[in-house]
């Protein structure tokens, strides 16, 4: 195959942005994707076949045949997952990746994220580390993800959010009836509410229309494609270029090296099953933390028997997601209004500043919820079946309130991506094996921000409340995944520089959530969408013309 | 008659799906599972399937005893009430289906399952669970949870899942779940160039910006 100046891998949040970047500055781009290109009508309204509610499997990848992974308990136990079991911890694979699919909630990380150690300390036993760049770093780039991706919303509300030049591109949505119940029980309390920012558009944007606002959202492509991901933005623009080559249905096999260490490209299996070469000057590594992980530990050699980047044993390690904690509250008339996407409000006053606490998380309520979400919802004492249940669904489906939010997790070194020494997946490669946990002080600033939810919904008039959360056996990564790449200047405890390129090998950049030091108290997708620009522009301003030196 | 391949009974079985072609042990002849259903309705009644299991008729894999046994503990699960049942929404289809797609690594937890259930009742009510009383046949399932929890909880889940689930899976039948939470229809195209934050009552609802 000819020869390309970019090979990236992975078409989603990154990989799409990284591709556009690249092919728009005139390089030469060969995007490859391991799942396929999905329309709305692929898995559409199937409450039971999403990203979300996987009963009956994912809608957009992977399938469970042929993908296994391996998850190890608390004892030491190893467990063989398909890809729609929950320890499996799950993105998706396909063109878009998560943001084909996803709730669409667009945060940015506050000032305080990048700058975790700095600010609390770390804990014995957490590798809870300061990121190598700021958030004035990224601003310019957030508001590139912001305004070319498409966010809605509206910070206003809130003191607590970094400093931004402009507001949003886009108006929030109409509050729905739990935003009317949620906002003004707030205020009582002395929060700061706001409209969530979602990269949704609910004004005509970029070419497509509004939300229609159904209830088939979080979890599902979009029938009117009013969601933003990298598959209706960013990747079209690559494609138009026509530097760009997409090639769907295509699984990486390593990265290849020559004599002196440097990447010359990616081996991969085609649609059918083949394996080719796709020979290039740079590599991107754009497949999700633990996939892009999996990737560098299965490219060895003899310069790099631990696979690239991994001399010092980091990659993989300090694997993270976010641990959602909550409440849900019960009432005596109808809160929930059936209107997409559902979570509209939250509050930031809790991700930070709380003594005793090491950051914490924002709190939102929840996104529509499919009828068969809610038959394990239910008040405490609830029947599980029978008559009382049916009865109890009736009575609580359209009064009930969700608010909860993704803890900012502590990393541990320990929480991890390895390959699994003998299972395979239907290449004959080796999977992903997930082990260990993050940092116990997670699970504590977890319990708190369930207290906080609870008072929130009992302010708002809630008859009952209950609280979730749980402790989890293994690390939650799912589809916030992230750390295993970390950034950093010390190339003993780090993966890529504050470049996102791998200290060993100066063409090879990981460019996803595996780079994220920490994964802020907030859903992750814009801080990878800001980070991918961000990287781009490294990579573009140090591209000498037919070669990276 | 054996089938060929019948050494093997729970990999036979395991090919009646979709577009997998079955080799029913006719010589030169392969049947898809359509074909099979087709010609086993049609009282085909030479032909048996290698590990003794016969789907009854309109169904995929359930036979007709197993049938009548698990429709007994959906409609436990979620009982008649102004409302219909799980059996009467189609939940039994809807696990009949899945047996031979998603749900096929359970066929033998449900064979074995549905078997138990039978013998626990007929040991304590001496009857098959199709004919008891509905209490009886609620005491029988109480009995099946307490004794077989990771069956019941199997079947548990399935009900719901076919009783609350999309109905393009053959369960909740016309949306009558939904209708019964108070669900409206899918939402029209062209939905959001209104306000729907406002009642029906309001002035002419008008275009966003």
């Amino acid at each position: 195959m000819n020869r390309v100046n970019a090979v990236v891998v992975g078409a989603g949040a990154a990989g799409g942005i990284v591709a556009k970047e690249l092919a728009v500055a005139g390089l030469s781009v060969v995007l490859l994707e391991r799942g396929k290109w999905y329309t709305a009508a692929e898995g559409r309204k199937d409450d039971l076949r999403n990203q979300r509610n996987t009963q009956l499997g994912n809608a957009y990848g992977p399938e469970d045949e042929g993908n296994p992974r391996v998850w190890v308990d608390a004892k030491g136990g190893a467990h063989t997952v398909v890809a729609s079991e929950g320890a499996y911890s799950n993105n998706a694979a396909c063109v878009g990746g998560g943001t084909l699919s996803w709730g669409a909630q667009a945060w940015r990380f506050m000032p305080q994220d990048f700058k975790m150690r700095t600010t609390y300390g770390a804990p014995e036993g957490s590798s809870l580390e300061d990121w190598p760049i700021t958030y004035d770093d990224l601003e310019a780039y957030y508001d590139k993800a912001e305004y070319e991706i498409g966010v809605s919303g509206d910070y206003s509300g809130t003191p607590f959010h970094g400093p931004r030049k402009r507001p949003l591109p886009m108006p929030p949505l109409p509050p729905n009836r739990e935003f009317g119940i949620l906002e003004p029980a707030a205020r009582r309390l002395g929060l700061h509410p706001l409209h969530i920012p979602m990269a949704r558009n609910s004004v005509p944007y970029n070419g497509r229309g509004p939300c229609m606002r159904c209830r088939w959202c979080v979890g599902f492509a979009c029938e009117v494609d009013a969601k933003n991901g990298s598959q209706n933005t960013v990747i079209p623009v690559a494609l138009n270029t026509g530097n760009c080559e997409l090639r769907t249905e295509c699984q990486a096999k390593e990265i290849l090296t020559d004599e002196r260490g440097r990447a010359r490209g990616v081996s991969y299996f085609d649609e059918r099953g083949r394996l080719q070469e796709q020979l290039a000057d740079v590599v991107v590594v754009s497949a999700c933390a633990t996939e892009s992980a999996r990737l560098l530990l299965n490219s060895k050699s003899k310069l790099y028997p631990n696979g690239i980047g991994n001399r010092y044993d980091q990659v993989g390690r300090n694997l993270q997601g976010h641990y959602y904690s909550g409440a849900m509250g019960f009432f005596a008339d109808e809160a929930y209004d059936d209107l997409g996407p559902g979570a509209s409000i939250a509050v930031m006053d809790y991700n930070h500043g709380t003594a005793g606490l090491r950051g914490g998380g924002m709190l939102a309520n929840e996104f529509i919820r499919l009828p068969i979400q809610m038959v394990d919802r239910m008040p405490q004492g609830t029947p599980r079946w029978g008559l009382g249940h049916k009865q109890a669904m009736r009575k609580y489906y359209k009064r009930n309130i969700a608010v909860m939010g993704p803890t900012q997790q502590i990393p541990s070194a320990d929480a991890r991506v390895t390959l699994d020494p003998d299972v395979r997946d239907k290449y004959g490669l080796p999977v992903v094996r997930i082990s260990g946990n993050v940092h116990p002080h997670t699970f504590e600033i977890g319990a708190v921000q369930a207290q906080r939810a609870e008072a929130w919904l009992k302010e708002a008039g809630a008859i009952a409340t209950q609280r979730t959360g749980g402790m989890p056996e293994v690390v939650q990564a799912g589809q916030h995944q992230a750390g295993t790449c970390r950034m950093g200047n010390d190339p003993r405890s780090s993966v890529v520089d504050r470049t996102c390129r791998v200290h060993d090998v100066d063409n090879v950049f990981v460019i996803d959530s595996s780079v994220h030091v920490n994964n802020g108290g907030f859903n992750p997708g814009l801080t990878i969408m800001a980070i991918a620009y961000y990287a781009s522009e490294a990579l573009v301003k140090g591209w000498k013309g037919g070669g990276y030196r | 008659m054996g089938p060929t391949r019948a050494q093997d009974g729970r990999a036979f079985c395991g090919l009646m799906e979709g577009d997998l072609r079955m080799d029913l042990g006719l010589k030169s002849q392969a049947l898809t599972r359509r074909q099979f259903v087709a010609v086993g309705t049609l009282g085909g009644a030479a032909l048996t399937v290698g590990c003794g299991h016969r789907a009854g008729a309109g169904w995929e894999f359930l036979t007709e005893a197993q049938a009548r046994t698990l429709k007994c503990i959906c409609d436990q699960i979620v009982p008649r009430d102004d409302f219909p049942s799980a059996a009467e929404a189609g939940v039994l289809s809807y696990i009949d289906k899945q047996l031979v797609r998603h749900y096929r690594p359970h066929q033998d937890v449900y064979r074995d399952g549905l078997e138990q259930a039978e013998a626990q009742s007929r040991k304590r009510f001496g009857k098959e669970m199709a004919e008891l009383a509905a209490a009886d046949q609620l005491a029988a399932v109480l009995d099946l949870e307490r004794d077989h929890p990771g069956f019941f909880e199997m079947v548990r889940n399935h009900t719901l899942e076919g009783y609350y689930g999309a109905p393009r899976h053959g369960g909740n039948r016309d949306e009558m779940s939904w209708k019964m939470l108070g669900l409206g229809d899918p939402p029209l195209l062209g939905r959001a160039q209104y306000d729907l934050t406002r009642s029906q009552g309001d002035k002419p609802k008008e275009p966003l910006p």
